[in-house]
């Protein structure tokens, strides 16, 4: 029977490399539609750049890839599986911390959180989760830290402690929603060259609103405005901004 | 307090009312921390009143009233649960809604009861001098299954108390825990109910928890310190209104509030030292020759 049919109907063949792929992927908040068929492919080892104005959708496109929202028409596979089973080869970096700040915990127990999931029937974290937290925490600059409690943090210490929380797990895959919307700018760069060195073994989608700042370090820009506006690994040009934001922003595009 | 400690050795009452709030610090100082770092206080204030319901209808159904409260306290607890995840309704509207439907439906069934109004008054405020023996075994058990759950789930719960979002992106079952941890508040609440009573539940839940958590970086820490605290809050309370005869539920509460009062101002102090102490290292540097470059 299971043979007869694949016989009857060849499927597809997905591009092994695809990491993220969308095909006309739309979503809808009861009547308002926030996303209008969105297709996009994103390979193993890109850095991609998601920009677009505020209320855009990049937000909630980021929640159907990590299956937070089900897509209301289309097609969305996340590292070859649908998004919430691939959940846990992924890494996210939320735009605002979700908890408060005076919870009582230090920044390796909130890293270890990471690990949650890997051995979920682990009554304790192992000296492997353990080991794994000193790694990230290392490669976010950040272990003279670790033992600080999570209220005691900068906003670019906690930046990086986010992120590695997110790397804890050795994802495939990482998202990071406005990483340096609360940051200034020299921490921003910091982390973006962070960033660009992690690139080499995972691939990255980086949400931000800051088109020019990105354009410097990622291998591709998707533009996102209820649908995919633009799509270019060229410079971004006036035109582009314009049909992104609808009018004409001045002074936005500065080389880097 | 030297009258409490020679009275104790002669009336076995008085050792069932230490007992019995040693067992319930053990209750609150586990879930405590969970309902202060997770801002649920109004929530478990809630349950606490709405558990009256049940007492109500247990002495007018002439069974157990701890029965009938634990029953009404994980019923509420789901309802309140069920709202905030799965529905539109306001949160706070409907545990406001359950705080006082659930206490007026308890005083309806008290009033038709002949001959309980007495009890009213010690499900509003405990009597802890009058615990029977076989209900400290009760709650030895209620404290077992609280230890035993959060020994098991301790790092799912941390988690689900932390940040939920993320949690449910580790593949925590968010939902189901916070079901599990409302209804883990609703049997503390039930544990503490002949000690305190539902009014003051609220205080000797918090409190201790309030306290710890000015001191500590872990929630394990939290607990065990907030336990310690309970205890001493209950015995101390139980101790000082002993021989002026004062309600032994309301001097607890007292004794808790003033040291969490306490705590605070002892923690701003502290604070206001410690500034002080590199502000005036800082002047220090400023003074030693050499140390300091010239502009």
């Amino acid at each position: 029977m299971v043979s007869a049919m694949s016989n009857l109907e060849i499927p597809p063949l997905p591009s092994p490399d695809a990491v993220i792929r969308a095909e006309a992927v739309s979503f809808s908040y009861d009547t308002l539609r926030v996303l209008d068929t969105v297709t996009l492919e994103v390979l193993r080892g890109e850095f991609l750049g998601l920009v677009g104005p505020n209320a855009g959708g990049k937000s909630t496109f980021l929640k159907l890839i990590l299956g937070l929202l089900d897509p209301t028409a289309g097609r969305l596979q996340v590292l070859g599986q649908p998004p919430k089973q691939a959940r846990h080869r992924i890494g996210y970096v939320p735009q605002h911390p979700a908890f408060a700040r005076d919870f009582p915990i230090t920044v390796a127990d909130a890293v270890l959180m990471g690990r949650l999931g890997t051995r979920s029937l682990m009554l304790r974290y192992s000296p492997a989760d353990r080991a794994a937290v000193q790694k990230a925490l290392h490669e976010v600059e950040a272990e003279d830290i670790a033992r600080r409690p999570i209220g005691k943090l900068s906003g670019g210490q906690l930046q990086r402690v986010l992120l590695a929380r997110a790397l804890v797990s050795e994802p495939e895959l990482l998202i990071l929603d406005e990483p340096t919307a609360n940051i200034d700018h020299r921490i921003e760069g910091e982390i973006f060259e962070l960033l660009a060195e992690l690139n080499a073994r995972m691939t990255i989608l980086v949400v931000s609103h800051d088109i020019a700042f990105i354009s410097g370090y990622v291998s591709r820009v998707a533009c996102l405005n209820r649908t995919l506006v633009c799509h270019t690994t060229d410079r971004i040009d006036g035109t582009v901004i314009t049909e992104l934001y609808g009018e004409r922003v001045r002074g936005i595009l500065h080389d880097h | 307090m030297a009258e409490f400690f020679g009275a104790l050795t002669q009336h076995s009452f008085l050792w069932q009312a230490l007992i019995a709030g040693l067992l319930a610090s053990v209750g609150c100082g586990l879930m405590g921390p969970f309902v202060v770092v997770k801002r649920i206080t109004f929530l478990a204030g809630g349950i606490a009143h709405s558990v009256l319901a049940g007492m109500g209808m247990a002495v007018y159904f002439a069974f157990n009233p701890l029965l009938g409260a634990l029953i009404a306290a994980i019923v509420a607890a789901l309802l309140i649960g069920w709202v905030r995840l799965y529905s539109e309704a306001r949160e706070d509207t409907t545990i406001g809604a359950l705080w006082a439907i659930g206490m007026a439906v308890g005083i309806l069934f008290i009033a038709e009861t002949p001959g309980y109004a007495s009890d009213l008054m010690s499900f509003l405020f405990g009597n802890i001098l009058l615990v029977p023996a076989r209900e400290l075994l009760f709650m030895a058990l209620l404290d077992a299954v609280l230890l035993l759950s959060l020994t098991l789930f301790y790092r799912q719960f941390v988690a689900v108390a932390f940040d939920e979002e993320f949690a449910r992106l580790r593949g925590v079952p968010v939902s189901t825990l916070y079901l599990a941890l409302l209804v883990m508040v609703a049997i503390t609440v039930v544990l503490m109910i002949q000690v305190v009573g539902l009014i003051l539940v609220i205080a000797l839940l918090t409190l201790p928890a309030a306290i710890a958590g000015l001191w500590t970086s872990s929630l394990a820490m939290m607990m065990v310190l907030a336990t310690l605290l309970g205890m001493l809050f209950t015995s101390g309370g139980l101790a000082l209104s002993y021989a002026p005869d004062w309600p032994a539920g309301p001097t607890m509460i007292v004794l808790a509030g003033s040291t969490y009062f306490l705590a605070l101002v002892a923690q701003r102090l502290w604070q206001m030292w410690q500034r002080h102490m590199s502000l005036a290292a800082q002047q220090n540097d400023h003074l030693r020759p050499g140390t300091h470059e010239p502009d």
